[in-house]
């Protein structure tokens, strides 16, 4: 029989707690997810990792609109599919976002 | 009420006569632009750069729709004007438009020649005049490999390059014997040739094209001789031909070109025409120098304003091809009223030839070495009086004297023009420079237009610059933007903070029009040091603006844990600290105790969560150790023991430290201190290093032992401590004001250069109020550690990780 994946919402913090401009690493079950509330209101996650081979993590980046600046090798990531900008190559996974009456979920 | 003015096409000589227009009658005109490309005005003259990658598209638009917008000026793009009604004064676009005109400017340019040839209609056949002929090419090189470019003067040359660029093989052909015949000699066009055919050019001379094979696409060439090559891309560079059919069926008087007079009228009232599709004296013009001196001429007639006639231009052209530097003009043939003067240098790969007549140079050709080109074509333009000068002194800018540019920059006359492109003088670009405070090359440009076309009067104006500003002018700034959000330069940044009172980030990314608007991780730092550099009191640090190191007061390590590194001012500890951090290293199973190369003790390896509590168990103040500022200041152990020491290192050593901590600088600064010339701590390997000698200090400076090692130079002497301190303050203030963000002291030196740095400190007024610059920006640091640990906020948004587990 084949395992089926089951997706869950999960609540992860209160939206007015979240800070704009700086990320907020989040593990969910061993997940390291960050998330960024960025300057338009929205909350975006992303897996905590860099997509550079060395690794690193996300949460530290420099916030721009909707794309952060990995801390460590400076990689231009969007923060809509994940997707490194050009020249660089590379992805991150995204994660569904929702904010309800000042509660943020993810699914996961 | 306003007058109307109508211009249809949207081109170079078209807007420059606009923008002259607008400088002499900001307000006379209603004006209204019709352009049948899609785009805002562009530098169509560096398209060969864009086609050959050096620039982007964006990067040779010169008036951005923004531009059109602020002037006021109604800018249709895509649409072509079909019909002028004389009588009614209207002009009617191929969308039904009518716009109603009291003057009427033609400044539609002109086409590529496409050859008459059989074949010429096909795919793959195209000019090289627009930028949707430059797109073509870059998208035709992803798919095909053989290119042909039919032509081999200035545009096909330049072409071919860009086609080699595009990794196609490319073939020349010219109808000549020589290349670039209408503007080199024999002489000059082998070695050209010989150049070209070095970066892989194929040429094919006396070669002339009948048909251009091929089903829908083109394939091949064949030739009058009966040869063929293939061919999957044709680019034809025969020339240029005026467009002239919509003055011609309007019934204004076209020979080859629509004809004007020296005022650039037409036969028809109130219909002027300028640029290349103008036709004065029987000769149409293919440079934009001319085009834009018509252009000048033109606006001040439309303004009202007396104005001299335009006579007719003699130009001066050069290749954009790197690798050939070339210049020709006038005359490059001889004759039996001509002696030449030639100097051919083969195993330098040199030729020049002077051509004379009546004892006035009358043309140039220089090959290989071309710096004295701006100072001839003067005096061919000028037609100066040659018959004193020895062949000598006329080939040779530097003579034995060692004149050389300054010298002959000097020389030259304030009427004297400098940018041929744009009709600048030298007296306009010195009057400038000294009212508008212009440093760089792009400034004087932004300012005066000259060096903003060709851009081959850039070295000149790079020495009117230093001549005009002496030691204050700094060679080696470069204009390019700071990165992609901006093609603003630092200079330019931080002159528009200065002019216009900006105080944040995000206000100065609005009003300089930033691309990416929160700009970059490249931008945002710098700007946030710029901003904290100027607005010296109070300014309120950005820390989402800062590099990662920066804001989180802690180094990052490549597995996302951080290092710790407490301060030990002149790497002078304590047992009790070194307790301390043994306790704490203990405590928190720190992986990593290391010391750093500076003198002191690293904790790595460090959860960003226990930061906060670790500096909280130390105790002590942040070593900066991330930080764009004063790192550790290295000392020997000095004469309070060593039997060598002449001086108390240890002790000048904490005293910088303590004084200049916490200070943004444009990049690290480490500083050494050593007793006595033996030098233990480096000192001449740092940004700012002591050596004691007897009675005093050596202060050396713009040291560096990093990637690029340069030993310090030695700026003075001084006799006690607190000398030392206000040399150092005033040192570190000026780099500070003067140098790029990320720009350390060692280039920024080297830049610089030490007699000037060595002035600008020696001057006892100019230290005193840099070191009170400096003073007051250091009065608004806190201790960064202190902060976290007090600030909750501080530390829930930087140092909180949340753990969710789902059940």
């Amino acid at each position: 029989m084949m395992m089926q994946e089951t997706m869950v919402r999960v609540k992860l913090a209160d939206y007015d707690s979240l800070p704009v401009g700086a990320g907020q690493a989040v593990t969910v079950n061993g997940e390291n997810i960050v998330l960024f509330r960025i300057s338009n209101g929205e909350v975006k996650a992303v897996e905590n990792r860099s997509p550079h081979r060395k690794g690193g993590t996300l949460a530290d980046a420099l916030v721009s609109g909707k794309f952060i600046y990995c801390p460590v090798y400076d990689l231009k990531i969007s923060l809509e599919d994940g997707k490194v900008q050009a020249p660089d190559t590379g992805e991150v996974k995204t994660y569904h976002v929702e904010v309800i009456e000042n509660e943020v979920y993810i699914t996961i | 009420m306003k007058k109307k003015l109508v211009m249809i096409g949207n081109g170079m000589a078209g807007v420059r006569t606009i923008e002259e227009l607008l400088k002499l009658q900001p307000d006379g005109y209603e004006i209204t632009i019709f352009g049948d490309e899609p785009h805002p005005n562009y530098n169509r003259i560096m398209l060969s750069t864009v086609l050959q990658g050096d620039k982007s598209i964006e990067d040779i638009i010169m008036n951005d729709w923004e531009w059109y917008k602020s002037n006021g000026i109604q800018l249709y793009t895509g649409e072509a004007v079909v019909e002028i009604d004389k009588q009614k004064n209207q002009v009617i676009s191929d969308q039904g438009r009518v716009v109603d005109y009291d003057e009427l400017i033609i400044a539609t340019g002109s086409s590529s020649f496409i050859l008459p040839v059989p074949g010429s209609d096909k795919k793959g056949v195209v000019g090289f005049r627009d930028i949707h002929d430059c797109e073509m090419m870059i998208k035709d090189s992803e798919q095909y490999k053989k290119a042909a470019v039919i032509g081999g003067g200035l545009l096909g040359l330049e072409a071919a390059r860009g086609l080699l660029n595009l990794g196609m093989e490319v073939d020349v052909i010219h109808l000549m014997p020589h290349l670039m015949e209408r503007q080199l000699d024999e002489t000059a066009s082998g070695m050209l040739r010989k150049e070209l055919e070095n970066q892989g050019m194929n040429f094919l001379l006396e070669k002339q094209t009948v048909e251009i094979s091929g089903e829908e696409r083109v394939t091949g060439l064949r030739f009058s001789d009966g040869s063929e090559i293939e061919a999957d891309l044709v680019v034809m560079a025969v020339g240029i031909r005026p467009n002239v059919q919509l003055a011609k069926d309007s019934g204004i008087y076209v020979n080859r070109g629509i004809v004007v007079n020296d005022y650039l009228e037409t036969d028809v009232p109130n219909i002027y025409a300028v640029g290349e599709c103008a036709e004065h004296r029987e000769i149409v013009y293919g440079l934009v120098a001319p085009l834009y001196e018509q252009g000048k001429v033109l606006a001040a007639n439309l303004a009202g304003i007396p104005t001299n006639p335009y006579e007719g231009t003699i130009c001066g052209t050069q290749l954009k091809v790197s690798g050939c530097d070339l210049f020709s003009a006038g005359e490059i043939g001889d004759d039996e009223g001509t002696k030449s003067i030639k100097v051919h240098n083969e195993f330098d790969g040199i030729y020049k030839k002077i051509v004379i007549r009546d004892n006035r140079i009358a043309g140039i050709v220089l090959y290989g070495d071309t710096k004295d080109s701006n100072r001839l074509f003067r005096m061919l333009t000028k037609r100066e009086d040659i018959s004193g000068m020895t062949s000598v002194s006329i080939l040779e800018t530097s003579g034995c004297c060692g004149g050389g540019e300054a010298g002959d920059v000097a020389a030259m006359a304030d009427d004297e023009l400098v940018c041929g492109c744009n009709g600048v003088t030298k007296g306009t670009i010195v009057d400038a420079i000294r009212t508008n405070e212009l440093t760089t090359v792009d400034e004087v440009g932004g300012c005066t237009n000259a060096g903003r076309s060709c851009g081959r009067c850039k070295s000149l104006i790079s020495d009117i610059l230093a001549y005009t500003l002496g030691d204050q002018y700094d060679t080696s700034a470069k204009k390019a933007g700071i990165c992609g959000c901006t093609t603003l330069s630092k200079d330019e940044i931080v002159a528009e903070i200065r002019s216009k009172g900006l105080t944040n980030v995000r206000e100065v990314m609005n009003v300089l029009g930033w691309s990416q608007e929160e700009g970059c991780s490249k931008c945002r730092p710098a700007i946030n040091y710029y901003l904290g550099m100027i607005n010296f009191e109070g300014y309120k640090d950005e820390r989402d603006s800062r590099l990662v190191n920066e804001k989180m007061h802690a180094n990052i390590q490549k597995d996302g844990t951080y290092s710790v590194v407490p301060r030990m001012y002149g790497g002078v500890t304590t047992a009790a600290d070194l307790k301390k951090i043994a306790e704490v290293a203990e405590k928190y199973d720190v992986p990593l105790v290391k010391l750093t190369g500076g003198q002191r003790i690293g904790l790595f390896g460090v959860n960003k969560e226990d930061l906060p509590a670790m500096w909280e168990d130390l105790g002590m103040p942040s070593g900066y150790a991330y930080g764009k500022t004063l790192r550790t200041v290295k000392t020997c152990v000095g004469e309070k023991f060593c039997r060598f020491g002449t001086q108390d290192s240890m002790g000048l050593g904490i005293e910088l430290e303590k004084k200049f901590e916490r200070l943004d600088t444009p990049h690290k600064v480490k500083m050494g201190v050593s007793a006595c010339p033996r030098n233990c701590a480096e000192s001449g390997i740092k940004d700012i290093g002591f050596v004691g000698v007897d009675g005093g200090w050596e202060i050396y400076i713009g040291g560096n032992g990093g990637t690029d090692l340069r030993a310090a130079d030695l700026l003075d002497t001084v006799k006690t401590k607190e000398e030392a301190l206000e040399i150092t303050g005033a040192y570190l203030q000026y780099y500070r004001e003067t140098a790029a963000y990320l720009e350390r002291t060692a280039p920024w030196l080297e830049r610089m250069g030490l007699e000037h740095v060595k002035e600008v400190l020696a001057d006892e007024n100019m230290r005193k109020q840099l070191n009170d610059r400096l003073d007051k920006t250091l009065e608004r640091y806190n201790e960064p550690w202190q902060e976290a640990i007090s600030d909750n906020g501080i530390k829930e948004k930087y140092y909180q990780v949340r753990k969710v587990t789902v059940e």
